[in-house]
């Protein structure tokens, strides 16, 4: 009772926030220093949208983009889980793969954009590639720490019970990482919806939230532009609400393991 | 042949600093369903001897025989029960805690939940099998730990200040459970603390240790009858009798 209060009250807190924003966008919009093209009203904005809904292109450009995003997403796990895993249990296998991760890890994913078209060519290989490349270190990290956080009480009573290798990694060091790597996970798409819009704008070919954006430039389609950053803020804040949201209240929020984050 | 045999065990811990003793040519020797209490000041090796005697620490020299055996290492005849409330997998039900080590055994699901039941009702905590740790006190986590240790039928239960981390009512409880516990189920314990009633309360006998470099420095049995009466003059006796045999250890140092 009390935490559906919570939600609704935070709830309400978030809309007056935006209600905020908004009118101070549409005064700013509507004040007529700038020209209407370059700062359309949000009912223009609306009216972009809507006919973009309708025609079915918004949801073409939503689904490309969610397609890259899952399946980079997708190998970055993948990959990132169980090396960080490993890397957190073996040290032969930290020991090989931190400096090459210390290395790879501070160069922006964009930054690769280029180098990914020369090798691959525009499109989805190299889209998806990016959003690999963002997604892995923050699942790769925190599966790592999460391993390495794992309270050595566990593992103390779990082996006094007779746990041992593939008991213990399943019953005890996987679960008692799950806060980290859940985590992971929610940075890793972070990251990759970040990503993936910065990754289109230049690689992608016709279909794609970022390369709308940018292809919108071309004709000063300030509508379709804000239009497409809405759906890019809407998509990213409700993935990260309601499926990262629900998968921590199923697991380490039940198990008292994380506090409930505010707001 | 003795159940349990502690032969002259010592530990040397690498520390960066040098080679510090945890524990220093401790003895002592155990009946099968005695229970036990290691009493001695803080830092004078007792969790030390308890980890080598569970089989987490191994010895720098002496053995620790169970049964004759020799231990090697952690094994199922030994359940241990530690100070930290964090020990249970808060991730799994207080039944599902409890059913751990069964299930390592290869129990079947039904059979093993049965059994966890019985040892949740062992500590009276039958009504909060369905409850995660964290929505349990302190006092009650700490009886599901002692009834996940019991579940999968050890020789031997370990037990270090389990109840340390209590406030002093909860504690008491605890005690007069844990009394009754060990009446129904006539393990062998080896019962870690550095609280002097406690040990009169629970022990059939008492080992005493000196300060560190900590060994066993004398044993005092307690032959009072059961249920024990913490305010009795023999009560009171055998505590004045621990207290100095404390500190005239302390003195010494
Ligand atoms: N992991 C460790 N590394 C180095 N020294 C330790 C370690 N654990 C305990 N000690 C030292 O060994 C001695 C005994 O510690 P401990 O067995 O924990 O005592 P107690 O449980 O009686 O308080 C202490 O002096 C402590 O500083
Ligand atoms: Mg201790």
């Amino acid at each position: 009772m009390s935490a559906f209060g919570a939600g609704a009250r935070s709830f309400r807190r978030a809309a007056v926030t935006l209600l905020i924003a908004a009118a101070l966008y549409e005064a700013t919009a509507r004040s007529g220093y700038f020209a209407a093209a370059l700062l359309p009203t949000l009912p223009a904005v609306a009216h972009a949208l809507w006919a973009m809904l309708m025609d079915g292109t918004m949801l073409r450009h939503a689904s490309y983009t969610l397609y890259r995003v899952m399946f980079g997403l997708g190998l970055a796990v993948a990959v990132g889980l169980p090396l960080g895993i490993l890397m957190g249990r073996i040290p032969a296998v930290e020991h090989f793969f931190l400096p090459l991760v210390s290395v790879l890890m501070p160069i922006p994913s964009l930054a690769w954009v280029p180098v990914f078209i020369l090798w691959f060519g525009l499109g989805n290989v190299t889209t998806i590639l990016i959003v690999f490349y963002a997604a892995t270190f923050p699942m790769l990290l925190n599966a790592w720490s999460g391993v390495r956080s794992v309270n050595p009480l566990w593992m103390r009573a779990a082996g006094a019970m007779g746990a041992n290798g593939q008991s213990l990694f399943w019953k005890v060091i996987i679960p008692g990482a799950s806060p980290f790597i859940i985590t992971g996970f929610r940075q890793a798409f972070l990251r990759s919806w970040i990503a993936v819009v910065g990754a289109e704008m230049i690689a992608a070919s016709a279909w794609g939230l970022g390369w709308v954006i940018f292809d919108a430039k071309e004709f000063l389609n300030a509508d379709i532009m804000l239009a497409s950053l809405a759906v890019i803020g809407c998509i990213g804040f409700g993935f990260e609400r309601l499926v990262f949201g629900s998968l921590e209240r199923a697991t380490v929020l039940r198990w008292g393991m994380v506090r409930t984050a505010k707001g | 042949m003795l159940h349990i045999d502690v032969d002259n065990v010592s530990l040397l811990y690498d520390t960066p600093a040098g080679r510090v003793s945890g524990v220093h040519e401790a003895s002592f020797g155990m009946e099968e369903s005695e229970f036990l209490c290691i009493v001695g000041p803080s830092g004078c090796g007792k969790s030390t001897l308890l980890n080598i005697i569970a089989g987490f620490l191994a010895p720098t020299s002496g053995e620790i025989r169970i049964g004759g055996k020799v231990v090697t290492g952690h094994g199922m005849d030994r359940g241990i029960v530690f100070q930290d409330f964090a020990q249970l997998f808060p991730w799994r039900t207080a039944l599902e805690n409890v059913a751990f080590g069964l299930e390592m055994k290869g129990v079947a699901k039904a059979a093993r939940e049965e059994i966890a039941l019985k040892q949740l009702q062992l500590v009276k905590l039958e009504k909060f099998a369905r409850s995660y740790p964290h929505h349990l006190s302190g006092g009650m986590q700490q009886r599901v730990a002692i009834a996940r240790a019991l579940a999968y039928d050890p020789a031997l239960l370990l037990m270090d200040e389990p109840f340390a981390a209590l406030d002093a009512m909860t504690r008491d409880e605890m005690q007069r459970l844990l009394a009754e516990v060990w009446r129904e189920t006539r393990k062998t314990v080896i019962y870690v603390t550095h609280n002097v009633a406690e040990a009169v309360y629970l022990a059939d006998r008492v080992v005493v240790m000196t300060p560190h470099p900590g060994t066993v420095k004398t044993e005092v049995p307690i032959r009072l009858s059961r249920p024990r009466d913490p305010l009795s003059v023999e009560f009171l006796e055998h505590q004045k009798q621990l207290m100095r045999h404390l500190s005239e250890q302390a003195a010494k140092v």
